[in-house]
Order: C-alpha cells, then structure tokens, then sequence
C-alpha cells in the first residue's frame, strides 16, 4: 500500500501521501481545519507525528508536495538544492534530526553549512515534532547576518522596524510618529511605512521625507515604502530614494501570482535596487513579508498545511539575498491563526523555518481585534523570539496600527525586551543613539535620555510653532 | 527645558514632546515608568482594546431591528448564515457567507407565494463583526435609501437580517429574492478606536459565488470617520451609476467629489527637516 502507515493508540494509521502526513502531524491550527487538511483528532496528530519521525530526510527529495512540473517554486527549491551540504544530515530521518538539532554537537557551524542543502519542507517536518522550547533553543544558535546601512543579525542584538502609520500619510504624522520611535531607541531595522494610497507620486513623496530624515540626521538605518514591487521599480526608474524593496511574497508559484509576482520580477526588483548602490556596510536590498494562511487565502494551497506552505516562501525569500524576512504572524485574522496560542506558535516556526534556511527572521508580533488573543500573548511571543535570537520585531506608538487597524509591538516593548534579555540596537545605530545622547548601554544597563537632543528639540519648537501654538 | 515638569508623578517620565500629540492619532508622547507604559496609558489600551473585543462579540438584536424596520412601513425577514455562533463564525468564513437551510427555505417559500416578483434593489443588514455598529448606523442609513429609491421609483424587496453574516451572503439573498441590485450593510472589523464602523457594499445583479471585484464598498461609516450623509450621498452615486452602466465592482468607479475623512488633525509637512535644522544639525557636528 502507498502512503504511510502507523500504529499507535491501539489503531492503525494511514496517510495518503507525504502532504497528508505533513498535514496531520501540524499542531493544532484553524487555518489547516478550514482547509481540511487537519488530523481529525488529538492521536492521529500525534500517530501522523510519529510516522513524520520515522521518515528519512532524504524522503523529500524524492516526492515534491507540489510537482515540479507545476510550480516555479518547486523548481526553484529542487534545481537548487546543494547535495554536498545536504550530507552532514542526509541519514537522517526527521526524528533523528530533531535530536541532533538540539544536541551539543550541532554547532552554529554545521548549521550554517547545511542551509542549502536544507528543503523547506525538511525544516517544516522538524519543527511540527518540536515544543516551543525546542524551537527557541535551536534557533538561538543560529546567526544570520545581514547589511545596508547597518548590521542586522549579529549575536546579542535585536532590532526594530520604526513603523510610522498615518491613515491619510501625512507627513508631520509620520515623522511625529518616527522622532517618538527614534527617542525610544527603535528604527535601526527600518523606517518602513505602509502607505494608504497606491498612487505612485504620494509614494515617491513618503520616500524622499523618510530619505530626507535620515540624511539630516546621519541615521545609519534604512528607509522602505511598502509598496508593489512593480510600483518600486517604476519609482527607481524615476529617480526616487529606493533603499529596500519590498514585496509579500508566499510558497507556491499560484500564491505568488496571486500578489502579481513571479520569481522572475523578483530579480528584476533587485537588481533594480541593487544597481542604486545605496548601502553603505552591505548590499541586501530586499525585504520580504510573509505570513501563514497566504496561500490557502489565495486559494492557492494545492492541498498543502499552511505552515509548509509558509516554510517554502523562505526558500524564495533566501535565494534574493534578502535584507529582512518579516512573518506578520497574527495580521491574517482567525481563521488561519485563531488565538494567542495558535499566533505564539506559529511565530516560532516561522523564525526557526526561516533561521533553519539560512533567512533573516523578524517577526511582526501582532494579532487583531476578532482573535482571540491580547498583549499578554504579545509579550509571551515578543520574550520567546527575544530568547530565539530573533532579528528584528516592529515597533509602533503605543502598539496600535491607526493605518492598518492591528495590534503589534511599541516602542516601549522592544526597551523591554532589551533590558530583560540583554539585547542591544544594531551596533551602528548604537553608536549614533549613544552620540545624540539619546539612549546609553553601559555594563548592561540601558538608560534612555529625559531630554530631546537639541537638533529634535529645535524641529519640535518648529512643529509647534507651524501647528500655530 | 526645565527638568522638573517631565516628572508627572512618581516614577512616571512625561516625554518631552507632548506637542506632537496634535499632528497624529497615533499613540506618541505615551511617557514611560522605567521605560515601560505608565499605568494611565496602559490602561486606556486596555479600554480600547474591550471596547473592540466587545464590538466582535456583541449580539445583534435582530428582532428589535426588525421592529424598527417594520415601523418604517417596510417588510423585513430574519435570518440566518450557516455558522453556528461566533466562534465558528470566525473560524469558518465559508459558512458566514452562506445561508443556513431555515432561511433559504423561508425565503423562497416568500418569494414562490408571492408570484416570483422582481425587485430594483434588496437590503440587506449583517452583523458582520461588529453588531454595535449595525445597531447604531443602519437604520439612519436604510432611511436615506428609502428615500433615494422612491425617488428613482426602485422598487424594494423585503429588507433582510442576517445573523453571523459575511459579505459574500448579500449576493446569495439578492439572487434568492430576484433583485437587480442588492445593498449590503454590516459591522466591519473594529479597530482600537473604531469599533463601530459600519461598511456598505454594493453589487449588480448579484448572484452567489461573484468574487470581491464584482463589488462596490463604502467603508469606516461612523461618526469620526464617513457620516450618514456623506456614506449615503456616495452610495447614491454608486447605485444610479451602477443602473446606468449595468454593472458594479472595480469598472465602476466613485464619480461622487473626492470626500474625505473629516479631520481637525493639520498636516504640517515634514518638521523633522526643515531646512534650518539640518543646517544647524551640519554647523554642530
């Protein structure tokens, strides 16, 4: 019989094909029930698990869960696949890898040797039969390293994307919302707005105020309007202050075309931002977001568990080199993630998926108002990723998205996490809080100034007297 | 800048740029105890946040609703989409955008009674997920369409409620009803101060299974975001357009003037580089 078998809980198991079992061994999820690829119950998870266990590594490399012949992504992965780095694990099975993962012996060394021989579908078996503490455990011990205008990634560090949302993008709003996020010592990942207009020349205009703000003030950060990738590139062909480009990119060749994009205008984009040369410590131009749920919303999950699916849009994401991976884990609404412990959870995967394959994860620790969850469940992620390693997280005034009506982590969050896990600004952006006298670490305790720096204060003096008090 | 006004109360540190609190709605200038929230501004999230969680959980009181309608001389159905509770409603989309087999049969069994007649134009009312504000915005909105269809001479088909509606059932109902246009209100998602924001959709010959781009919306329908007025006079301009060109969704456009959003926030431009700061910034480092 095809398929796999398994016995346990006194009955016999089968699954059809290696999507079902992947399927059936993904914890509990409601956007794997509204697909209707979840186990039906508790111990077929669990039996779906133990099959998971048992299998080979190399069984991945013999059934694609999405044919190659169908899909660009699964080209992508296979043609790229590095059999030699592959080998160090290639004996394994699933289980057996889980068990070296968190063994002593896995260094950070094997770890970044075996990336490209890694299939994200290999990284989302392992982690389906991992506790979050695995997850944080092993991830901890992975780096990786990336640069722009600052280092992202290094050991010790997390950063923040300063995310200065205005519903009608006006610029004193933003830049209001960009000093109060500045002299909370956030912004080193990115200033990146969302803007609420796709009008091309509105865009260019956020660009050359967000471009204008770090030049006056030498911020070593770097700037991102969200916007189309198409759109990026017509505004680098007219000449606007492009440093990343952004696209919401998912693992499947339908998903993909869904947000109108292909792997091939993913080149396009890049090469189009790299040509810029606007990095001063490094040349990774693109930022990624990401998000379980993406395909299967796309209709476009071709039977597979959302979190597999999720696994391989890191496979796309690594092979442009990426500045930052954002996986904006709780935006998508209930019925993919339907409460705090379904969002924690898949939070942790994703950044170990994404770590795992040699990706640069940050996370978006958020959720909205018809999930069932709150902050307790964003400080509960916010201090796991913090533990894991992670690069980046968001920072917003307050939490509270005005633009896009979401909840995720503030400014004040992100000096939490520093302060209890010892994590420090990108070390560049370090430097220049520390030079504007804004934030100080000194032997491990961060003080954040109680005055503006006198450049801040004369714009606030300005912003007042134009507001007309 | 004198030191001592930063000091609200004990071991709570104002931020000295409490005056940008007037060029945003963002939540800037919260201060910090340690670097933490304060207590005050930690709170008021809170409320924030129960006043949205209420929003999504609150019940629609459809039969009071359905008084009301009827004293305004119409005749009105309620019903139900086939999801179970909220809950399931949240967690199962397709089922929100589905009638359950109740309302299917009493709609029918209206419409076969009464000699298949044809209509202009349905109502119909979901509590979406916000029921607050169904409650507070629909009836307004449904006496301002009562009066644009007598004067375009539309004729209306009993207005229906649905309970644990999705957008998507406005279509099914249309089409159940025989309506050449069919009008949907319903709660949208709350955000942290908006958990009363009603939206408004609108498709041309509806019929169950037409994607999002067959529709027209008109969103953030509340007091602090589109009034009454201003959702209705756009909505007008949709539905005579729409039977004008026969169509709806994204090759109808918004001819209506550009209207915005009511704001006493002013957009002073971008304060952080006014050419003299980053002069002064330049002579000082």
């Amino acid at each position: 019989m095809s398929g796999y078998v398994q016995l346990a809980g006194g009955e016999r198991w089968h699954f059809r094909d290696l999507k079902c079992l992947l399927a059936a061994a993904t914890p509990l999820r409601s956007g794997d029930v509204l697909a209707g690829v979840a186990a039906c119950s508790d111990t077929e998870r669990v039996a779906a698990q133990m099959a998971l266990a048992d299998l080979p590594l190399k069984a991945f490399l013999n059934e694609a869960v999405i044919p190659y012949e169908s899909d660009e992504v699964s080209r992508l992965i296979l043609d790229n696949h590095d059999a030699s780095a592959f080998a160090l694990v290639s004996h394994m099975t699933v289980g057996d890898f889980r068990n070296w993962l968190l063994s002593d012996e896995c260094t950070e060394e094997n770890l970044k040797t075996i990336s490209t021989g890694l299939m994200p579908e290999m990284a989302a078996a392992v982690s389906k039969i991992m506790r979050l503490q695995d997850l944080v455990l092993v991830s901890q011990k992975i780096r990786v390293k990336t640069a722009f205008r600052n280092t992202m990634g290094l050991k010790g560090r997390m950063s923040t994307r300063l995310q200065p949302n205005s519903p009608t993008d006006s610029v004193s709003a933003i830049a209001a919302s960009v000093l109060d996020g500045l002299m909370y010592g956030n912004g080193d990942a990115m200033i990146g707005i969302n803007p609420a207009t796709d009008s091309l020349s509105a865009i260019g205009q956020l660009l050359e105020m967000l471009d204008s703000v770090v030049g006056s003030y030498s911020i070593p950060t770097q700037t991102c309007v969200l916007t189309h990738i198409t759109s990026t590139i017509e505004l680098i062909n007219r000449g606007k202050p492009v440093d990343l480009v952004f696209q919401s990119i998912a693992g499947t060749e339908a998903a993909n075309s869904s947000f109108g994009v292909s792997l091939s205008l993913l080149e396009e984009g890049r090469e189009a931002a790299m040509g810029l040369k606007r990095g001063t410590v490094g040349n990774n131009v693109m930022y990624f977001e990401t998000g379980q749920g993406s395909a299967l919303s796309a209709g476009a999950h071709h039977g597979l568990d959302q979190q597999t699916c999720e696994a391989r849009a890191y496979a796309v994401a690594r092979h442009y080199d990426p500045f930052l991976v954002n996986t904006v884990v709780g935006f998508i609404g209930p019925e993919y993630l339907y409460n705090g412990k379904q969002i924690i959870r898949a939070g942790l995967e994703d950044h170990f998926c994404g770590k795992l394959l040699g990706v640069p994860m940050g996370c978006d620790i958020c959720y909205t108002n018809h999930a069932e969850a709150d902050q307790d469940d964003m400080d509960t992620l916010l201090t796991l990723l913090g533990a894991s390693g992670v690069n980046f997280i968001m920072g917003i005034p307050g939490a509270d998205d005005i633009m896009l009506n979401y909840q995720s982590t503030s400014f004040h969050d992100a000096l939490y996490a520093r302060k209890v896990l010892g994590l420090r600004p990108a070390p560049e952006f370090e430097r220049w809080l520390n030079d504007m006298g804004i934030m100080q670490i000194k032997r491990g305790a961060l003080t954040v100034s109680q005055s503006l720096p006198a450049p801040f204060s004369r714009a606030v003096l300005a912003a007042t007297a134009e507001a007309g008090q | 800048m004198n030191r001592d006004h930063r000091f609200l109360s004990g071991g709570v540190t104002s931020d000295p740029w409490d005056n940008l609190k007037r060029l945003t709605a963002a939540r800037v200038a919260l201060g910090r105890a340690g670097t933490s929230l304060p207590t005050s501004a930690h709170l008021e999230f809170q409320l924030a946040h129960a006043g949205a969680r209420d929003a999504v959980h609150s019940t629609l009181d459809a039969d009071r609703l359905a008084d009301q309608i009827r004293a305004k001389g119409l005749s009105c159905f309620v019903g139900n989409s086939a999801a179970a509770g909220r809950a399931e409603y949240l967690q199962r989309p397709d089922l929100g955008r589905t009638l359950d087999e109740a309302t299917i049969k009493s709609l029918s069994d209206w419409h076969q009674e009464e000699g298949a007649p044809k209509f202009d134009l349905s109502i119909v009312i979901a509590d979406g997920l916000s029921a607050r504000a169904v409650r507070d915005h629909s009836l307004p909105m449904l006496a301002n369409l009562i009066t644009l269809a007598e004067k375009e001479s539309w004729s209306l088909s009993p207005v229906v409620i649905i309970r644990q509606g999705r957008v998507a059932i406005g279509d099914e109902i249309g089409s159940q009803l025989a309506a050449r246009m069919v009008v949907l209100m319903i709660g949208e998602r709350p955000g942290l101060s908006s958990p009363d924001s009603l939206g408004v959709y609108f498709t041309f010959e509806p019929k169950s299974g037409l994607r999002d781009d067959s529709r027209n919306c008109i969103s953030n329908i509340r007091p602090e975001g589109l009034s009454h007025a201003l959702a209705s006079h756009k909505l007008a301009g949709l539905l005579r357009g729409a039977n004008e060109r026969r169509l709806s969704g994204v090759q109808l456009k918004d001819d209506s003037e550009l209207v915005t959003v009511d704001s006493d926030i002013a957009d002073i431009g971008n304060f952080l580089a006014l050419a003299d700061i980053r002069e002064h910034y330049a002579s000082e480092s």
